[in-house]
């Protein structure tokens, strides 16, 4: 029954994988030079939770920063390029069910994102240990924050015509939400219009959530975070799922 | 037993455009089917709307008696459409895209049929070199194997032969009329007139959304059995000045003369006569698809 799904979310898999030097190696190499530049500059400067150094406190947020771009990257860039290809006719035309059609996108996209995490510790982690207190933490919000990333990029795939539209969407939206996040800095460094303003970024819980589960520390509680996060995800999933139902720009 | 195809009333606009206007007909199990016409004719859009790939603003379309919209999976899993435009997906090999294909289908192990479709349609040599290394020809034939790798009972090739050469187009209708004499229902559009007359039993015209002509390939033939031509190369002279409106082509000494009737021949003979003519040569044109289809789109634009 989900023999469809299986099969292209092996072909997403595939897709990135063949391509890996582009898709995995290159950003875990610009995570790495992020640390060292960063930590380089900041390290003596900062010290954002008490006994938390600098650079044990960037390790998670470039971690989840890498995993967030690039599940958003590996749906939208797949459906952006069989569009203009015009191969996506191979999938619309097979009796894929709009679940599955979503489900082998996102799924394969949080495989990206994993990957791509779990090389940013790998090579990391040298610098300094991450403490790892929740694990389970970690990896509820690696899974969720991936999946909200991985249905954005389904969505602006879908969205977009043209590679520009999607470098747009990735430009302006993306790459602010991930850098505004709290990624280099713990917003209680704010000033208070600019704290507020986080608080409705949903990618700050991301990373405030999954950062929490290193150090058991973090900026809110991880449940509210865990809330704030898996809404967002159900509100993009509804979305994404309806737009592939109504066939939105897919079929004409 | 339900139609192998069927539309009902289907319209399609796209902006200004009226891309279909009211297409009605039915397609049999079994039949060879050809749907002919100009560019911007329709086919493609009504191709486009059996796959699910385009939705009618009205009307409906069934494959093998499933409801392209409400029952789209059962719909697709009876049809095998081959687009018109040649796209492949560059990150993968032959074997591997037929494979995925396969699995979109819900199809496991389909390993020997996709054998099967490779050695017929002159594929095995290419099964593990990547699409992207593929010339024009050999991807075209891949389409056709992504297209038939469910054993379709309906397949549907969109100009499949456009632009490909004389080599792919034996394999490839040798294959297909195997198919069909296998019980398969095959649609085919072509700008190649001889390759439907030669393979098609039944067709259709469509000219700018609408359905003109709609019959046996032998009915629309007699129809027009009375329009024949004459050609014949003559010396000691010009063709006599009576014949003039009835020439269809000059080269050099040969000349090309509709005939309305077989009578007529006689009179232009005599007219030839004495003029003082000689004859050195002369044939006779049956009618073929080529020019049914010319007086057909005729007739309707002198009517339209």
């Amino acid at each position: 029954m989900m023999r469809g799904f299986y099969t292209l979310f092996i072909k997403e898999l595939m897709r990135f994988w063949k391509v890996s030097f582009q898709t995995v190696a290159a950003p875990v190499l610009t995570a790495l030079l992020y640390l060292l530049i960063f930590s380089h500059v900041l390290q003596k400067q900062v010290q954002p939770y008490p006994g938390v150094q600098y650079v044990e406190f960037l390790i998670p947020g470039l971690a989840m920063m890498s995993m967030l771009q690039n599940a958003f990257a590996n749906s939208s860039s797949s459906l952006i390029q069989s569009k203009i290809t015009g191969n996506l006719v191979f999938i619309l035309l097979p009796p894929l069910s709009h679940f599955e059609l979503f489900l082998a996108y996102v799924l394969a996209a949080i495989v990206r994102g994993m990957v791509v995490g779990a090389g940013v510790l790998a090579v990391t982690c040298w610098m300094a240990p991450p403490a790892l207190q929740h694990p389970l933490w970690v990896m509820v919000f690696a899974l969720l924050g991936c999946g909200v990333m991985a249905t954005l990029g389904l969505i602006a795939g879908i969205w977009a015509e043209k590679f520009d539209q999607l470098a747009a969407f990735q430009n302006f939206i993306i790459v602010p939400l991930t850098f505004l996040s709290g990624v280099f800095y713990s917003i209680h460094t704010l000033p208070d219009i600019w704290l507020r303003i986080s608080h409705l970024n949903p990618v700050f819980y991301m990373i405030d959530g999954f950062r929490f589960g290193f150090f058991g520390v973090g900026d809110v509680s991880p449940w509210m975070s865990l809330c704030v996060v898996f809404l967002t995800f159900l509100t993009l999933a509804g979305s994404a799922i309806l737009l592939i139902c109504t066939g939105y720009k897919l079929r004409h | 037993m339900p139609d192998a195809i069927s539309f009902r009333s289907i319209r399609k606009q796209f902006g200004s455009l009226r891309a279909l206007d009211g297409v009605e007909f039915t397609i049999q199990e079994g039949e060879f089917f050809a749907l002919l016409g100009p560019n911007g004719a329709g086919k493609t859009t009504l191709i486009s709307i059996l796959g699910g790939l385009t939705k009618p603003d009205s009307g409906k379309a069934e494959v093998m008696g499933f409801d392209v919209q409400t029952h789209y999976r059962e719909a697709r899993r009876n049809v095998g459409i081959v687009p018109q435009e040649l796209v492949f997906d560059p990150f993968f090999t032959v074997r591997e895209t037929l494979k995925f294909q396969s699995g979109y289908f819900g199809l496991r192990n389909n390993q020997n049929w996709i054998d099967e479709i490779l050695e017929n349609l002159g594929l095995e040599d290419k099964a593990d070199t990547n699409m992207r290394a593929l010339s024009g020809g050999m991807k075209r034939r891949v389409m056709v194997a992504q297209a038939l790798v469910h054993r379709p009972p309906v397949i549907v090739l969109d100009e499949p032969t456009a632009g490909v050469d004389v080599e792919l187009r034996q394999t490839l209708w040798d294959f297909i009329k195997r198919l069909n004499e296998k019980g398969h229902t095959i649609v085919l559009t072509t700008h190649y007139l001889e390759e439907a007359e030669v393979l098609c039993n039944r067709i259709a015209m469509l000219r700018q959304g609408k359905v003109i002509a709609l019959d046996t390939k032998d009915n629309l033939l007699s129809e027009h059995q009375s329009v024949r031509s004459l050609n014949i190369r003559l010396s000691g002279g010009n063709l006599p000045r009576g014949l003039h409106n009835k020439l269809i082509s000059k080269q050099h000494d040969q000349y090309q003369i509709r005939l309305s009737s077989p009578e007529e021949l006689e009179w232009v003979l005599a007219e030839i006569r004495v003029a003082g003519l000689q004859i050195l040569d002369m044939g006779l044109d049956k009618p073929d698809l080529e020019q049914v289809f010319v007086a057909t789109m005729r007739r309707h634009d002198a009517h339209a």
